[in-house]
């Protein structure tokens, strides 16, 4: 392979390019002075302005930020209970069942998640008198079922790859097997349960569609309230806002990027250290 | 409190890790989506909440599905759903083989940097990137204006345009899908031809095999659970897409999932909303059990 793969390479570009153009136009027309959304005017930082002072949008994004930090705490708890139990307790009952739920909910199309909880939460408030009305509870409620099933899927990814040997020489050295799990599995599989929680994060803070079935008057999420919006058409303010959000969940994703290829090289580094000084 | 203690120690620990999350999704998950199979065939009726079980056999009532299998427009729906998804994921294949193929060519430094480019855009919000298009797409867009130039010096002068109608068309549903969902195709097809040994390539090369019959006869054959794998990731939430048709979606053809939300919302029919679903899950599991038995089979045969 000394030739450079010229056709390839040119699809490379023509492929960043696609992905990458729609993004860049949306934010330089974030500076557009002109009210139009889509005809050039000028530059400006107007509409960046105009959303700092509007309270509809600061509202809503501190609703998301809320929701998200609920949900995905809860979901990477009983998601990282689930992947454990399904990789490291082989026998029990209703395993077949449990398997499926885990892996269901990841192709169920949204639509229909958003309906059944719809569903199920409207006839619960009818029968038990709970929950009365929607928002916060049901909306957080539904971000946790279909968030968790991701963190499983991240941390039974990294369980099926661990070294055991580490578990038995602590079984072997008296330890209980609960005692096992918090002092070793745990710690070792934690890069794992981190991205499994940043994860269910953006997939909290991103979601329209489940949302708009589970909510309520006056909760009003940062991607409900675009929706709603862009509904209507295309808009400076909307361009501005994507412009920011889009910045700041770059910026966080390079920045988790670069630190965890840190810690991966400095985990490599160790074993081989480790090795070394076996052999 | 001793007896606690011993519980834990010796199968609660375990009960609990199981039990807890296992709880937690029969409640919300299972029981809901079992709601959902009942409401299929209740009867629509004016009360609140809009349903009753009746009809002419206690409890079933099919009147649902046999309308969704009489009126034309729920053939309609799915077919133009499948048909969007499935033309969609050919583009995603098209475009993302080549680039997956390609990421595999350069060097490792700027791999890392090329593959953290594929999957940003999946962390950016799903929303803004199909909005990203509505700006595009819009007839006053630099976008749109340049397409037009493009097409009026192409065809005939009779033909000429002022303005492409690209917005609130099926075109538009399955461009933005490819846009939205290509990272889907990229990286799976990345993980499987990454895992292709490269000397197989020389030596075809070394026996006379030009380089499009190499692609033909090895790396092509050998990259096809990846191909599945991305096709599925692609076609099963392409079909039952409802922010996408919403959007930039032609409303006198609605795609599956605005259908099952319509019917929910608007005409207030849940029976009706739950049959569309029951049989587009019907729709989404056929795909997903030929993909787990390639996934059985390849992990088998490794």
């Amino acid at each position: 392979m000394k030739r450079r793969p010229i056709f390839l390479l040119t699809v490379l570009a023509f492929g960043f390019a696609f992905l990458y153009v729609p993004i860049l136009s949306m934010i330089v027309y974030s500076f557009n002075a002109s009210r139009l959304a889509t005809v050039w005017g000028g530059f400006s930082t107007k509409w960046y302005a105009a959303l700092f002072r509007n309270d509809q949008v600061i509202d809503a994004l501190l609703l998301s930020l809320k929701i998200a930090l609920v949900s995905a705490t809860i979901a990477t708890i009983l998601g990282t209970m689930a992947g454990i139990a399904l990789v490291r307790m082989t026998k029990f009952r209703g395993r077949t069942l449990f398997s499926g739920m885990v892996t269901a909910p990841l192709v169920m199309p949204e639509v229909i998640t958003g309906v059944s909880m719809l569903i199920f939460f409207l006839l619960l408030g009818k029968w038990i008198g709970w929950p009365e009305q929607r928002g916060f509870t049901t909306i957080t409620l539904a971000h946790i079922t279909f968030s968790m099933v991701f963190v499983t899927t991240v941390v039974q990814a990294r369980l099926v790859q661990f070294d055991r040997a580490i578990e038995e020489a602590a079984m072997d050295l008296g330890s209980r097997p609960w005692q096992v799990l918090f002092d070793i599995t745990l710690p070792v599989i934690s890069p794992a349960i981190l991205s499994g929680w940043l994860l269910a994060f953006t997939i909290s803070l991103d979601d329209v569609v489940i949302t708009t079935f589970t909510t309520g008057p006056g909760s009003t999420t940062l991607p409900l309230l675009i929706w709603s919006k862009v509904k209507l058409g295309v808009t400076p303010d909307i361009n501005a806002l994507a412009t920011l959000m889009v910045l700041a969940v770059g910026a966080g994703v390079i920045v988790a990027g670069i630190v965890m290829n840190r810690a991966e090289a400095r985990r490599l580094a160790d074993e081989r250290m480790a090795y070394r000084t076996n052999g | 409190m001793g007896r606690v203690r011993q519980w834990f120690d010796r199968r609660g620990w375990s009960d609990v890790i199981i039990g807890l999350p296992y709880l937690w999704l029969v409640l919300f998950f299972l029981l809901p989506f079992l709601i959902v199979i009942a409401m299929s065939v209740a009867t629509k009726t004016p009360t609140a909440p809009p349903f009753s079980f009746g009809g002419d056999v206690p409890w079933i009532n099919l009147e649902s599905y046999a309308r969704l299998f009489s009126d034309p427009l729920y053939a309609r729906a799915f077919l133009i759903s499948i048909m969007n998804a499935g033309v969609a994921t050919v583009f995603c294949l098209l475009i993302g083989y080549p680039m997956a193929l390609a990421l595999t060519r350069v060097s490792r430094g700027s791999r890392n940097v090329l593959l953290m480019l594929v999957i940003l855009p999946f962390w950016t919000s799903f929303l803004l990137r199909v909005y990203a298009w509505m700006g595009l797409m819009g007839k006053s867009s630099w976008f749109n204006a340049a397409l037009t130039d493009a097409w009026n010096w192409v065809v005939p002068v009779d033909w000429a345009v002022r303005s492409l109608p690209m917005m609130h068309s099926n075109f538009a549903v399955i461009l933005v899908m490819v846009y939205t969902y290509m990272p889907f195709m990229i990286l799976p097809l990345y993980a499987s031809l990454e895992r292709l040994d490269p000397t197989l390539d020389e030596a075809a090369l070394d026996l006379g095999s030009r380089p499009w019959q190499v692609f033909r006869d090895v790396t092509l054959p050998q990259s096809v659970p990846g191909i599945v794998a991305g096709g599925l990731l692609v076609f099963i939430p392409a079909a039952g897409e409802l922010v996408i048709p919403t959007l930039v979606g032609d409303a006198a053809a609605p795609m599956i999932g605005r259908v099952i939300s319509d019917q929910f919302t608007s005409a207030r029919d849940w029976p009706m909303a739950s049959a569309v679903a029951v049989v587009l899950l019907v729709l989404m599991v056929v795909p997903t059990m030929i993909y787990n038995r390639s996934q059985a089979r390849a992990e088998g045969g490794r």
